[in-house]
């Protein structure tokens, strides 16, 4: 089934609007998409007619509120076929789920001398909370290194995984190259050794279909705002029978059972890793953008993208002068490319007195900048409701850089 | 001239560009205008880092006014720096202190100096007045 992009379209009121005397045009989803009518109207309602603190209080408010938000998990549980709403926690985002795992893991798992592994593509929101585990116990860092076509060296990591390694992540799809690693592979690997597994998924389930349970990761994350969703909310699926062991992250109401001076025991999964008054309104708004993502369907978001992409790559690569950063086969809605000779800076403000939206800079993955020796790169990222003809104007924007920097 | 003329002269200049366009041509134009720092002093001492764009500041004290030389990796960068530098450089101490640098937002190009931009400029203003006090003080 083809997408209806104009009715799609017609959903969000931010992409109807003008920058510098132009139409906008929003080729930055890798960073955050805009939000369809139905997510902001889930939230109006919710403040307008719902509002009410939730697991506490015996009235009609409260227990509507706290339906509403469980109701939220068991969507989120479906959306990426996890076993049960036990496993699914509700965090401000994927950086927080994260330090979630990484700081629970530091007090309880790690030791001197275990080692944890990452890659060298990831987001710093992946690097820096092992690279503080590590500090905190005594573990040791590895890298997978990436091949110049974006693509992890798989045959290197299996060289880095022995029994000192305790722990492996890496991002499911890449945001500053676009790469989709092979997590299952990655993730069976890692199982022989003995290690646990963290998928940072935020790339992932805007763009395609997530089965916790056929990648088999222990742990599985992603944020709302990249998926249509509002910010300040997110995901960790953690199995059950890891998240029973782990100790709590934050200390609070929510996440105990009972309260003494003596000593405090803690609440059921997944409460237990939900401190304080949630983001119920976040929740809500997690279902809502479920909701628009399953009414459209998962795959065929995903064809549209792939023919975006293969679209605006093949433009680019007509345009000549323009070197690809990242040309993995398998690969999702983000190209990142630099102009010969131009800065990534000079044409990012160019483009954006056009009314094009793209991000340029490191994205947040510094490493994978150093790795290709270059200051950052152009990235246009793309989403369901983008078309051809925003393409087309793109590329005579990249055209026009070209002509007054080259 | 003063901090103050230069400034005047500068929004004059660009008073006369019709459309966003020519000014940014220009400001490529005055981007091969900075004086190329030497090649000793681009090191890490004098780079200031931006999520964008680098830019480079050296300083030198030359009686009671201050010298500055500065590049940037980035074109549209490296043209304000041109300009900051016309502004500021060889002005006395006092006054590299006391004026406000008000020509970048008259010609229409205070997005560069916002936070979502972080290019080094906004840094690159706070050294130059850094040295002007420290010279000062010497």
């Amino acid at each position: 089934m083809a997408v209806d992009i104009k009715q799609i379209r017609a959903q969000f009121p931010a992409l109807h609007q003008e920058v510098h005397g132009h139409p906008l045009i929003y080729f930055d989803n890798a960073a955050t998409s805009q939000k369809p009518k139905m997510v902001v109207d889930a939230i109006a309602h919710y403040y307008n007619k719902e509002n009410s603190n939730i697991h506490r209080g015996v009235h009609y408010l409260s227990q509507k509120a706290t339906d509403k938000y469980e109701l939220a998990r068991e969507a989120i549980r479906r959306f990426i076929n996890a076993p049960s709403t036990e496993e699914i926690i509700i965090t401000r985002g994927t950086t927080e789920a994260i330090n979630l795992v990484s700081s629970c893991l530091s007090k309880w798992l790690f030791q001197p001398g275990d080692e944890i592994i990452i890659s060298a593509i990831e987001h710093h929101s992946n690097i820096v909370p092992w690279q503080m585990a590590c500090e905190q116990s005594g573990a040791i860092l590895k890298v997978i290194p990436v091949l110049d076509s974006g693509e992890l060296d798989m045959n290197a990591y299996r060289n880095l995984l022995s029994d000192k390694t305790k722990f492996v992540t890496v991002n499911h799809i890449s945001n500053a190259l676009g790469t989709i690693n092979p997590v299952e592979e990655i993730t069976s690997l890692a199982h022989e050794k003995g290690a646990l597994v963290l998928i940072d998924g935020a790339q992932a389930t805007p763009h395609m279909s997530v089965d916790v349970q056929s990648l088999n990761a222990d742990f599985y994350c992603f944020s709302a705002h990249k998926m249509y969703g509002p910010t300040g909310v997110g995901v960790l699926f953690g199995k059950k029978e890891i998240l029973e062991k782990m100790p709590p992250y934050h200390g609070g109401g929510e996440m105990i059972k009972e309260v003494k001076f003596e000593g405090t025991t803690y609440n059921d999964l997944p409460f237990k890793f939900e401190a304080g008054t949630p983001n119920i309104v976040g929740g809500i708004g997690i279902e809502a953008s479920i909701r628009f993502i399953e009414e459209i369907g998962i795959e065929n978001i995903a064809q549209q993208e792939a023919e975006l992409l293969a679209y605006a790559t093949q433009r680019l690569k007509d345009i000549g002068g323009i070197r690809f950063i990242g040309e993995a086969k398998e690969k999702a809605g983000v190209i990142s490319f630099i102009i010969d000779g131009v800065h990534p800076y000079d044409a990012g403000t160019i483009l954006d007195k056009l009314g094009i939206a793209i991000r340029t800079g490191h994205h947040c993955a510094q490493p994978v900048m150093d790795r290709y020796s270059i200051p950052g790169t152009m990235r246009a990222s793309f989403a369901v409701y983008n078309t051809k003809e925003e393409i087309d104007t793109f590329i005579e924007g990249v055209q026009k850089v070209k002509q007054l920097f080259t | 001239m003063t901090i103050q003329e230069i400034q005047e002269e500068i929004i004059d200049e660009f008073d006369m560009f019709d459309d966003w366009i020519q000014k940014y041509d220009y400001l490529i134009e005055l981007s091969k205008d900075v004086p190329l720092i030497d090649e000793s002093d681009r090191v890490d001492e004098n780079l200031i880092k931006g999520c964008q764009s680098k830019v480079w500041l050296h300083a030198k004290k030359e009686g009671d006014s201050v010298r500055f030389m500065a590049d940037s990796d980035a074109i549209i960068t490296k043209g304000i720096v041109a300009l900051l530098v016309r502004v500021l450089d060889g002005q006395k101490c006092q006054d590299i202190m006391d004026n406000e640098l008000h020509f970048i937002d008259a010609i229409g190009l205070k997005e560069h100096l916002s936070m979502t931009r972080s290019n080094g400029l906004v840094s690159m203003i706070k050294q130059m007045k850094i040295y002007a006090l420290v010279f000062q003080a010497q």
